[in-house]
């Protein structure tokens, strides 16, 4: 039982890994979404094994399970979920400001680095550095 | 006094509720901001003067025995941090209000400002390694929508990294809050430093690798410091230079505390002293290239949190307190540093230094309040950053440690480099066209800064001495451990 949800865990890194690294936000979010799913899991494997409910009077094995992490998980997905509606919202947001929602590179860094290709002295100050090109 | 360690979080917490309440009030929603963060404040002096007369504060929320219940902690450590971090969140909140249109044109600034205040408190008291994931969290929300407040594209661009970053980094510390509860079955930190005395060592340095990464991400060390420079110039004045002052170092002043309390018995590392090194040397190196004097001094907080980490990596008493001190002289100059930034954009609408300049003529009382911070930064006496800096070089040799003496030396004379860059290039030379003067509440808020940061040296004597005090605490776990585990 375990080694399924270690395995599933590790799966859902892997997967949530190559979103992340991806260009476009929508898949980003996803991949983040399965991060977390996947250390979700983890917590859920670090409370043990099954067991009886932590209920005074339930079950009958007299092994009591740990209800801490479950308290954690919940917490963390809730977390989690308002944080991917924000993301949303941004993606949302670009996508609307500049058409699309990919991820840019830093512009700043950019012209830093056309300054450095070319080694001259500053370039005339670029009038839409401040603007992301669509 | 334990009754006020819950309310440090409690009170900004409901300050930003009622700021909802009164609606778009803005002259009540100002006086709830500025009761909740002044009560911060407050509390943290109390604190402090509590923690420091031999009694730190502990308390257990809801009164549940402690590996149980959630511990809150104000030793001399956190209520120093604490203390100082409220003051600047006091100050700028001033220069926000003062800043024309920029609370009232965004509704709910208070309402965010609060929440973080919260959040920084709540990282900072916490000795619970779950309730520190939640107020990491707390902070980082409220600095997300912080950094969203003027959506143009380029903040839409610099808060998805930002965000993406900080949530691939979150999701670490969950799996180290996961392995962390499996190996140990606690996450209570003074239970941890007991419990992981008896681990496999291999398993307590993996552990202890696994949340350098994650706070490393957060306070910006080497390698993981690319995501700063990006994200935090483009924020608007007020926001970036509380995220200058506050942030990061909230994520060194848990690295400090994890590492000594975890994983201290394995003695100073020499890993911790390589990262302080790089961070020191690449951040400056970066700060150098740039041109726009925000960018530049991004840069500049990542070369300074390697001065922190290296008085973490001597692991003694007086790295320790130098690596306090330099907390508090980092978080009150590269606050006003920010702000002197931020009066620079105001009037010229840009901070590239090609396109301003003259401004020494034209508004010398901002050239006399950049002139002690930036002389601060780069450690020339008399100023709070020489202080800081020679007591970790001091250390650094009493310890043998040349190599990164040295290079915290040349990173001091590149930080002084770049410093004259931005003096050159925005306070002299021909004064260009202001479209703007900036308004009074903001010089006068960042002369505020600046006066905390020359009273930071004036009484360099006796805060060297409480940070002394703090150091000896944190450097023996055990002090720890019997104000949390004993006095329940």
């Amino acid at each position: 039982m375990s080694l399924v949800t270690l395995a599933v865990a590790a799966i859902l890194f892997t997967v949530g890994t190559y979103l992340i690294l991806q260009r476009l936000l929508t898949r980003v979010i996803i991949g983040l979404g399965l991060v977390s799913h996947g250390a979700n899991l983890l917590i859920m494997l670090s409370g043990g094994g099954p067991a009886d409910p932590p209920v005074l009077g339930a079950g009958s094995t007299g092994q009591i399970a740990d209800p801490l992490p479950q308290a954690m998980v919940l917490t963390a997905i809730v977390i989690t979920f308002g944080i991917t509606a924000f993301l949303l919202g941004l993606a949302l947001r670009s996508f609307l400001l500049t058409g699309t929602d990919a991820v840019e590179d830093d512009i700043e860094d950019r012209r830093i680095a056309r300054i450095e290709r070319a080694s001259e002295p500053l370039p005339e100050p670029d009038p839409e550095m401040h603007e992301v090109p669509t | 006094m334990t009754w006020l360690l819950p309310l440090v979080v409690a009170v900004p917490i409901l300050g930003a509720g009622l700021t909802v309440l009164v609606g778009k009030r803005l002259l009540l929603q100002r006086l709830v901001a500025l009761l909740g963060v002044g009560f911060v404040f407050l509390a943290g002096v109390l604190l402090l003067i509590e923690a420091d007369s031999g009694s730190a504060v502990v308390t257990q929320v809801g009164g549940w025995a402690a590996p149980a219940g959630i511990t809150l902690v104000a030793d001399r450590f956190a209520a120093i941090v604490l203390t100082v971090s409220s003051a600047m969140l006091m100050a700028v909140l001033v220069y926000a209000m003062a800043q024309l249109g920029r609370d009232s044109m965004d509704w709910w600034f208070h309402t965010k400002y609060l929440v973080l205040t919260a959040g920084v408190a709540l990282s900072l008291v916490t000795g619970d390694l779950f309730n520190l994931f939640v107020g990491f969290e707390v902070m980082l929300v409220a600095s997300y929508v912080l950094l969203t407040v003027k959506t143009g594209p380029a903040e839409v661009r610099a808060t998805m990294s930002y965000v993406v970053i900080n949530l691939v980094a979150s999701a670490l510390f969950l799996v180290v809050i996961a392995y962390t509860y499996s190996i140990t079955g606690t996450l209570n930190l003074a239970d941890l430093a007991v419990k992981l005395e008896a681990v496999d060592p291999g398993l307590r340095t993996a552990l202890g690798l696994l949340m350098l990464s994650v706070f490393g991400i957060k306070a910006a060390i080497f390698p993981l410091f690319m995501w700063l420079p990006d994200s935090y110039p483009t924020a608007p004045t007020p926001v970036t230079a509380i995220f200058a002052g506050l942030l990061t170092k909230v994520g060194v002043f848990v690295i400090i505390r994890t590492q000594t309390l975890l994983f201290g018995q394995d003695g100073p590392s020499d890993l911790l002293l390589f990262i302080a090194g790089a961070t020191m040397a690449i951040g400056v190196l970066g700060a150098i290239a740039q041109n726009d004097v925000k960018r530049i001094l991004s840069f500049h907080i990542v070369s300074q949190i390697g001065y922190m980490i290296m008085g973490l990596g001597f692991l003694s008493v007086a790295g320790l307190a130098a690596a306090i001190l330099f907390i508090t002289h980092q978080v009150v100059v590269k606050t006003g540093l920010f702000l002197v930034g931020g009066l620079v954009e105001e009037e010229h609408r840009t901070g590239a230094l090609d396109r301003v300049g003259g401004l020494l003529h034209r508004r010398p009382v901002i050239a006399a309040m950049f002139l002690p911070l930036a002389l601060s930064l780069a450690g020339i006496p008399p100023f709070s950053g020489f202080v800081a800096k020679l007591a970790l070089v001091q250390e650094g040799i009493a310890l043998d440690r040349g190599i990164i003496v040295a290079v915290s030396l040349a990173a001091s004379l590149l930080t002084l480099f770049s410093m004259t860059k931005i003096w050159g290039g925005v306070f002299w030379g021909e004064p260009t066209k202001a479209e703007l003067k900036s308004s009074r509440g903001m010089t006068m808020a960042t002369g505020m800064v600046v006066v905390a940061s020359l009273l930071v040296a004036f009484f360099a004597g006796p805060i060297a001495d409480l940070a002394t005090r703090a150091a000896a605490d944190i450097v023996d776990p055990a002090v720890y451990v019997d104000l949390v585990l004993g006095g329940s």
